[in-house]
């Protein structure tokens, strides 16, 4: 990621991602990809959103999507990531904030109503709860659904599989029985996995650094 | 299906204010599997409350288990109706990642495709919303003429909604020969079909009745709710990442943005005309700016080499081996990538980790926050008009419940 920063030499970007860093409860700005990323305290979110979108200088009028991130190895495991669209000045930016699996995250359905729905989105699929959303049902997962289906540490087959019974006239749910076992394959070769040998901890830091050079 | 029960004995009550419907799973006027809990004072919308879900298939889910290219097809299944453009946002989502230049044949083919699929799209949705709002012949012609285009999806890709043609790096292959010259003659004659619609429906009393001042969203109440595409142009908002943002080819062509100014109805289907006349534009010019040329990037690591070369050479061999197998490792970063889909902007979050897989990868589906807003739209509205309404915002449940 900071390498990305390094290459990414947008001309107008730079001005508008300095003048983000300034809000309050923002913590840092970084330029990847030519994108405006900031990341900014999860208690804050709703003041840095209004902000965003009521300051001339950003005008962020739309949200265009909220995405939950899951990483288990962090301590606050979930990233939430705002994608903001500013139809008048014609600008992006995306803004993260993280959470762990107890600590809800201020709502900003105030800010945005759109939020609604992709908060009960993340809700459903990750269980990031947010405070102060008075609708947080779950949307996409089945009524009564147990679980939060994209959370790293969720099977891809899941837990029950539905079927239409025909003694019992009517669909029934059941553990999942595969006929197969799930089969997931990583193909990290064993030669790019392992980068030093034993002894060979000279050569690896050479062909490192030479490969460092030959990049840019 | 109504809820209402009257359990007090000994009591006659005849009149019924408040009542709840359960407008669909199964409708079809819910363009799929809606269901739309309407809560009713007589026969005016009181709260909608949409539930959605029904076709949820896991898709981000499946998408995290899978190669990059394997990931490709997830996308036609999304949006059925406008199979390329999604395609087309994890395509570039992925170059970005990669950082991968498309040669210029493919990217005039990419062009070519997404207007090709922007008419396909606009021709499913004015015609059964015309049908849902009680005009029949308007689909039935409409069809016909969607066939014609299905035709040049398969000519391309091979099949005729799952196309899996963009791929990271370019399209899967280049256009047989002779299609250019097809769709160049569907072009002299498309603009006539747009006339015959709107002679049915534009200036047609029952239909204007039934759209005209329905479902009026304003310019700041489209912008709070998340609206792209069609359904914010038509609320006013001359805003569309082709011309705003600009990706592939279309810096180079020459077009206009329809522009609505009531945001009703009537408005967001006369934007889709529009644009269906200004992509047939697009069309012409693509074809007139194609020369011959690679269509996909020419480092193997990235496209797979030709049956011809595998026949000969090991190397070609190796790479096709590895490439379908393990894929390309992209590395770590994250992108938010977004095309102007025919319903809107259709954007992917990409996070990718180093590896053959996406760590994580969003989909940003334009019906979710359109559908959001039918509580508000149908507000206060008659039944009647709910319908025309879920009709006007182009819905299509692939995409929502992904």
């Amino acid at each position: 990621m900071a390498e990305d920063v390094a290459e990414a030499e947008p001309v107008v970007a730079p001005t508008l991602a300095e003048q983000i860093a300034t809000i309050p409860g923002v913590t840092s700005v970084t330029v990847q990809k030519g994108e405006i990323v900031a990341l900014a305290e999860a208690a804050a979110i709703v003041e840095v959103a209004t902000v965003l979108r009521d300051d001339p200088r950003f005008a962020f009028e739309q949200m265009m999507d909220l995405a939950g991130v899951d990483w288990p190895e962090r301590t606050r495991r979930f990233e939430i990531v705002y994608n903001l669209l500013s139809v008048t000045l014609n600008q992006r930016v995306r803004v993260i904030i993280s959470t762990d699996e107890t600590t809800p995250v201020p709502s900003v359905h105030g800010v945005w109503p759109v939020a609604t729905w992709w908060e009960r989105e993340a809700w459903d699929l990750f269980g990031i709860a947010f405070s102060g959303q008075p609708d947080l049902r779950r949307i996409l997962t089945d009524y009564g659904f147990q679980g939060h289906p994209l959370r790293k540490d969720f099977p891809l087959t899941g837990y029950v599989e539905v079927r239409y019974d025909e003694d019992r006239k009517q669909v029934i749910y059941e553990p999942v029985r595969l006929t197969q076992d799930f089969r997931s394959f990583d193909f990290l070769s064993p030669w790019e996995a392992m980068t030093t040998l034993p002894g060979d901890e000279k050569a690896y830091a050479a062909r490192e650094a030479a490969r460092k050079e030959a990049k840019p | 299906m109504s809820e209402t029960e009257i359990t007090a004995p000994n009591t006659k009550i005849v009149e019924i204010d408040s009542h709840a419907i359960n407008f669909g799973p199964q409708h079809p006027a819910a363009h799929g599997v809606l269901r739309l809990i309407l809560e009713m004072d007589g026969e005016v919308v009181d709260r909608a409350d949409p539930h959605i879900g029904l076709l949820h298939r896991g898709t981000e889910k499946l998408i995290e288990y899978k190669s990059y290219i394997q990931a490709v097809p997830y996308f036609d299944r999304l949006d059925y109706v406008s199979p390329m453009t999604q395609e087309h946002a994890f395509a570039l989502a992925t170059e970005k990642l990669l950082g991968i230049e498309v040669p210029e044949r493919g990217k005039w083919i990419r062009t070519l495709f997404s207007e090709i699929t922007r008419v396909l799209n606009h021709l499913l949705n004015v015609t059964t919303y015309a049908l849902d709002v009680g005009a029949l012949t308007p689909s039935l012609w409409g069809f016909e003429e969607r066939e014609k285009l299905m035709e040049f999806h398969e000519a391309a890709s091979g099949a005729r909604l799952h196309a899996n043609y963009f791929r990271p790096g370019g399209v899967s292959k280049d256009m047989p020969a002779g299609l250019e010259e097809k769709i160049a003659e569907w072009a002299e004659t498309f603009p006539k079909f747009i006339d015959d619609v709107e002679t049915l429906l534009t200036g047609n009393r029952i239909w204007k009745q039934r759209t005209v001042d329905i479902g009026v969203m304003s310019a700041e109440e489209a912008m709070a709710w998340g609206f792209s595409g069609p359904c914010i142009r038509a609320s006013g908002v001359p805003w569309d990442l082709r011309k705003s943002q600009p990706y592939e080819m279309y810096d180079r062509l020459d077009f206009d943005i329809p522009v609505g100014r009531n945001g009703d109805c009537y408005d967001r289907y006369l934007v889709r005309i529009a644009e269906m006349r200004e992509s047939v534009k697009m069309i012409k010019q693509c074809l007139a700016a194609m020369k011959p040329g690679p269509v996909k990037v020419q480092d193997r690591k990235f496209s797979p080499p030709t049956r011809g070369e595998m026949k000969h050479s090991m190397e070609a061999l190796i790479h096709h081996f590895k490439l379908f197998t393990e894929g390309f490792h992209v590395p770590a970063g994250a992108t938010y990538t977004v095309v102007e889909a025919p319903k809107g902007e259709f954007g992917v979050y990409l996070v990718a980790d180093g590896t053959n897989r996406p760590y994580r990868c969003k989909i940003r589906a334009t019906g979710f926050a359109h559908l959001q807003a039918i509580e508000l739209m149908s507000k206060r509205h008659m039944l009647a008009d709910a319908v025309a309404i879920i009709g006007s915002l182009d819905i299509v449940f692939g995409e929502i419940d992904r």
